[in-house]
């Protein structure tokens, strides 16, 4: 039932709105609205019953195993949200001035030095917003170092086949041209095909390490120097950082300009598909570059850097600094954790992933990359399955929400057949991890008895599996009484 | 060990069935030369209670000011159960809706979210947002051009009293796709857009205008006769509104009857707090023609197997998961846990709510200006219909104004002189929403007069004495 | 095996070309191609009078899983869409040759020589 089917016209949750009708005065008639709008008319426990209903029809990290890959699915600390609402922080102006603001942005700039240092990159801006506009920030910092040097003639950017779908958009939305790299059968990229592509119209290479194929990217010193050598830069996608906090430090493998996801790595919520928010590291050559505003310090004040301090960044990427209160969660996570704490991050999760993946492949489930280490995922592939039992990963993937446990990610990266990628993360315990094998297991016999019983998956949640296809064709996004009733 | 379960016993079990010695051993694909030190210059980790006493150290050094600066973040209540809900763990720690059958509770309510703001704006579809008002902005200008394909124009005309970090946002992430932002003046005395500078352009080739309303000064723009002009001049209208000034004036869609093409702006105002400036949402309502070219998560209605209502993510082939390099953005997720807090936001007004809470900032802002305007010295700069927030002419500098008033906890506005220096140095951006009592106003006069007289006095730097 | 009759020309891209004999072709996806796309629910087809060179995107053919480039086979201006596939490119996945997508009036026949026969697009669709 939707919310506008509780609505009763006249009925007001008025509690939370001013007593009286202000009048309004000096505005033109015809600037005024004629129709208010149809919203709902609700009481507020109805409201308030209705979205409590609403969120237990959802999976989520604090009631199920999430464990899908490359999204790093793991437990939120409770205090990173209830420190992050504290109301001196949430009633901050953005446009409050320096001398009310230096709390604020002592943990922004904190914050930066603690990224830095565990990217082992020069300098950092938390301005971007998500993921993928950190992205679109490192390939546009690329584009604005090139044309400062006046060399105009780089018009591609490599992008190993295996890549989210974002670095390519991001390529074209930075003005590039997109051009795939293949992979090689043991998951690394092909070093002939690279080196075959690389030339004086390359910009740069985007590159996730891990790669999503679940493996370290074993040669990538070597990626490194031939980019270079070539005059384009190394862009690596902060989506796998997890696998390598406190370990490694892409810094340390040569890479120019780097994103992180707070929101997988620094443990900030996903709230059922953001707010994220993309932090850049640089190495020294574009740091000019970076997006603004950061927070600059002299020793005692912090202060905003804008376009007047850093003329050559490529410039603001939202009204104001980005999601503050992402990045104070993300803050008080890293506080938390310490050093020692970001290394276990990685520890942790590497030892889960490369448990699940030699339980499973016992369990004769088929891996993608047999020989090689897990990281803090691994991709299983269900093509025998699929083949044999005419039980497909889809169908593997739904009749897991049977077994209570959310699916990992299907069909990606697109290079594997009937793929599954599995992210368990560091903070779910063995039992978790066991209880998902065992249920594969369960559900692999299951299709064995009787295959359409999976194919038929889910069961037990609010609906069965959905018409994408009218969904798609019959196009219906909006409440429209006068046609429901029509 | 802080977020991680694992016993010393169930470590060495899992070591013992991958047959790796230690988790060291788990990394030798690594190079060693890679591997990194310890990061002992992070320190130790801190316990709870720890973080927790900084945290509030760092809140309370901000102070709490009274607020009456605006400029594209407004400082309105938020019902109480806004946040418990959004907060929910079910809502706060799930992730974009693959997987629909254990999502429903975030599609409906991102359904319910569309449904409610194309009835906001009077437009015929939604997405599920975007970033933030400035970034919406910014797509909806890439997809007017994408949408624009009589003429294949790559230019915009972007009024100069729209937001300056809105500018500022639009030119960073289109500029390096060969488009074209032609600037827009404003009448020095309307503060509205400058009809005359417009005229320019007649017959002109443009993908689109941008209507702001209201515009940065919190001047009302002639919304019916700006979309008009567009459409005459075979332009796309893109509208950037407030969304909660919309429960009250003529939203986009009904502009010069055709309505605009697109409407975007910051959902800030209806229930995201100030919070330095995010995560707020974008969004973004366009003609059901558009459909295609918008970016972003959409959700539609359908049936499952047994033919049960259900939702799902729709038009799926738009986006980069599957387009790839031929998506019309590179956006992934959005700012879903805003849109969850918004929706009960709007909600819990409904339309009654949301129009009463417009009339009460309008109510302020007049009192405001009414108080400060008495002190004899101070004039509203522009003549045209002023909304919830608008420019005032000081007769000194408005920085330092500014400045003594903060010493004294009141945050007395946007100094325009940065961004407009065309206005000199004393015009001063003021807004009051409901959340500012009489009391509050009379504070800021009280301080506001300390200075004037201090200043005639010839002492304004010393006036931190009077309090 | 899906089917691919003797009497058109094809693409490696997956298009057919109908010749109509009057200096004009017909095209549209192969029964291979909708077969691997699934369910269409969405043809973007390109503007009468638009000219094409060959190998150039001029239509997007999508289903819920995936979007895929038509590419014109030959040079010319196309003469006629099929507005119906808007409302119904279901038509495609029930009788993709004779749900034509656009029409083409030929800049030069001789192209025509230089696409797939049935036999060897057989192949290629094969090995796909």
């Amino acid at each position: 039932m939707l919310i506008f089917e509780h609505s009763r016209s006249g009925r007001r949750a008025r509690a939370q709105a001013p007593a009286t009708h202000d009048e309004l005065s000096g505005i033109p008639a015809h600037l005024l609205r004629q129709q208010p709008p149809r919203l709902p008319e609700v009481s507020e426990m109805q409201a308030v019953r209705h979205y409590t209903r609403l969120s237990q029809k959802n999976f989520s990290i604090d009631t199920q195993f999430y464990p899908l890959g490359s999204c790093t699915m793991k437990y939120n600390p409770r205090a990173c949200n209830s420190l992050a609402m504290l109301p001196g922080l949430l009633g901050r102006h953005p446009l409050a001035p320096e001398t009310h603001s230096q709390g604020f942005m002592s943990a922004m700039h904190e914050l930066q030095e603690i990224l830095k240092e565990v990217t082992g990159m020069s300098a950092v801006s938390l301005a971007p917003m998500a993921g993928a506009q950190g992205e679109f920030a490192g390939i546009a910092m690329i584009r604005a170092y090139h044309d400062a040097r006046g060399d105009r003639q780089r018009t591609e950017v490599l992008v190993p086949d295996a890549a989210h779908g974002t670095n390519p958009a991001t390529a074209v939305m930075c003005g590039y041209k997109a051009r795939e790299i293949p992979t090689k059968s043991d998951g690394d990229v092909d070093m002939e095909a690279l080196k075959a592509a690389l030339g004086p119209q390359t910009a740069g290479i985007m590159l996730t390490n891990p790669s999503t194929l679940g493996v370290f990217e074993r040669r990538i010193e070597e990626i490194a120097r031939l980019v270079h050598e070539a005059g384009g830069l190394l862009y690596y996608d902060g989506a796998n950082l997890n696998a390598i906090l406190g370990r490694v430090r892409p810094g340390d493998m040569g890479f120019d300009v780097i994103h992180m996801n707070l929101h997988k790595t620094f443990s900030t919520p996903h709230g059922g598909g953001g707010p994220g928010a993309g932090p850049v590291g640089v190495s020294k050559r574009l740091q000019p570059f970076l997006p603004i505003p950061v927070v600059g310090t002299d020793g005692d004040q912090f202060h905003w850097l804008e376009e007047e301090q850093l003329p050559q960044s490529i410039g603001r990427l939202s009204a104001f600094a980005g999601n503050a209160g992402v990045l104070l969660r993300a803050y008080v996570y890293a506080k938390m954790l310490g050093g020692e704490g970001m290394q276990r991050v990685a520890d942790y999760s590497t030892l889960n992933a490369n448990y699940m993946l030699k339980k499973l492949m016992e369990a004769g489930f088929e891996a993608a990359y047999p020989e090689r280490r897990a990281t803090h995922e691994f991709i299983i592939t269900l093509k025998r399955e699929a083949k044999e039992l005419g039980v497909n990963a889809m169908d593997f993937a739904k009749r897991l929400l049977d077994h209570g446990m959310h699916a990992p990610t299907t069909y990606f990266p697109l290079l594997v057949p009937e793929c599954f990628l599995i992210e368990p993360t560091e903070t779910e315990a063995k039992e978790s991890l066991d209880a998902f094998i065992e249920a594969m297991i369960t559900i692999r016999e299951e299709a064995r008895q009787d295959a359409e019983k999976v194919k038929g998956a889910p069961y037990s949640l609010p609906v069965r599996r959905l018409d994408d296809v009218k969904a798609a064709r019959e196009l219906d996004l909006r409440w429209q009484p006068e046609k429901t009733e029509a | 060990m802080p977020f991680i379960p694992h016993t010393e016993e169930e470590t060495r079990e899992m070591l013992d069935a991958i047959g790796a010695d230690s988790i060291d051993e788990l990394f030798d694909e690594i190079p060693h030369n890679l591997r990194c030190g310890d990061l002992a210059t992070l320190g130790p980790g801190l316990w709870e209670q720890e973080i927790s006493q900084l945290m509030q150290e760092k809140a309370r050094s901000d102070g709490q000011p009274l607020c009456f600066i605006g400029a594209g973040a407004y400082d309105h209540h938020v019902p109480a159960a806004v946040w418990q809900l959004a907060t929910r763990g079910e809502f706060y720690t799930a992730y974009t809706p693959y997987q629909a059958e254990a999502s429903q509770g975030t599609l409906q309510l991102l359904y319910e979210y569309q449904s409610m703001m194309t009835e906001l704006m009077a437009m015929e579809v939604s997405n599920a947002s975007l970033y933030d008002g400035a970034s919406a902005l910014a797509e909806a200008v890439l997809m007017a051009v994408r949408a624009h394909r009589k003429s294949k124009s790559r230019r915009i005309l972007l009024p100069r009293s729209l937001h300056p970090h809105y500018r500022a946002t639009v030119h960073t992430l289109v500029k390096n796709q060969g488009i074209e932002l032609v600037e827009l003046a404003y009448d020095g005395s309307t503060g509205q857009i400058d009809q005359n500078d417009l005229e320019k352009y007649r017959n002109e080739d443009f993908a689109a205008l941008v209507i702001p309303q209201p515009n940065f000064f919190g001047v009302l723009e002639d919304t019916d006769w700006l979309t008009g002009w567009s459409h005459d001049n075979g332009m796309l209208a893109i509208g950037v509104v407030n969304p909660l000034l919309m429960s009250i004036l003529a939203p986009p869609g009904t502009w010069a009857e055709t309505g605009v093409d697109i409407a975007c702006g910051d959902g800030q105002p209806l229930g995201a707090p100030l919070s330095s400036g995010g995560p707020y949402f974008g969004f973004m309502c366009c003609t059901q023609k558009l459909v295609r070219q918008m970016p972003g998560r959409i959700i539609g209605r359908t049936v499952d197997l047994d033919g049960k209502q259900g939702f799902a993510l729709t038009l799926q082939a738009r986006e980069q998961h599957i387009r790839r390099s031929k998506a019309t953005s590179n956006i992934c997720t959005n700012q879903g846990l805003m849109v969850t807090a918004a929706t009960i936001h709007m909600s819990l007004m409904g339309a009654d709510g949301l129009a009463r809470v417009a009339r009460k900032c309008h109510r302020n802002l007049n009192l405001l200006k009414e108080k400060l305007t008495a002190l004899g010295e101070i004039e509203p700069l522009f003549s045209g219909p002023a909304f919830h927030e608008t420019v005032l002419r000081l007769p000194l500098e408005a920085k330092r104004v500014l400045r003594t008033l903060a010493a004294h906890n009141v945050l007395g506005g946007y100094d325009l002189s940065r961004h407009y220096p065309e206005l000199g140095d004393n015009a001063l951006l003021v807004c009051a929403t409901e959340n500012r009592s009489a009391q509050d106003m009379d504070k800021y006069r009280l301080k506001m007069e300390q200075v004037l007289a201090s200043r005639r006095q010839g002492a304004c730097a010393t006036m931190a004495k009077f309090d | 095996m899906s089917n691919i009759p003797e009497n058109l020309k094809y693409t490696k891209s997956h298009e057919w070309v109908k010749d109509e004999g009057d200096g004009t072709v017909s095209i549209g996806i192969s029964d291979h191609a909708q077969e691997l796309l699934g369910d269409l629910v969405f043809v973007e087809l390109p503007e009468a009078g638009a000219s094409l060179s060959a190998g150039s995107e001029c239509a997007v053919v999508e289903s819920v899983k995936a979007a895929s480039d038509v590419y014109s086979p030959v040079d010319g201006d196309v003469v006629e869409v099929n507005e119906e596939l808007a409302d119904t490119p279901e038509n495609i996945n029930q009788a993709p040759y004779d749900a034509w997508i656009f029409k083409v009036k030929l800049s030069d026949p001789s192209q025509l020589d230089g696409l797939l026969d049935a036999q060897a697009y057989q192949t290629i669709a094969e090995d796909d």
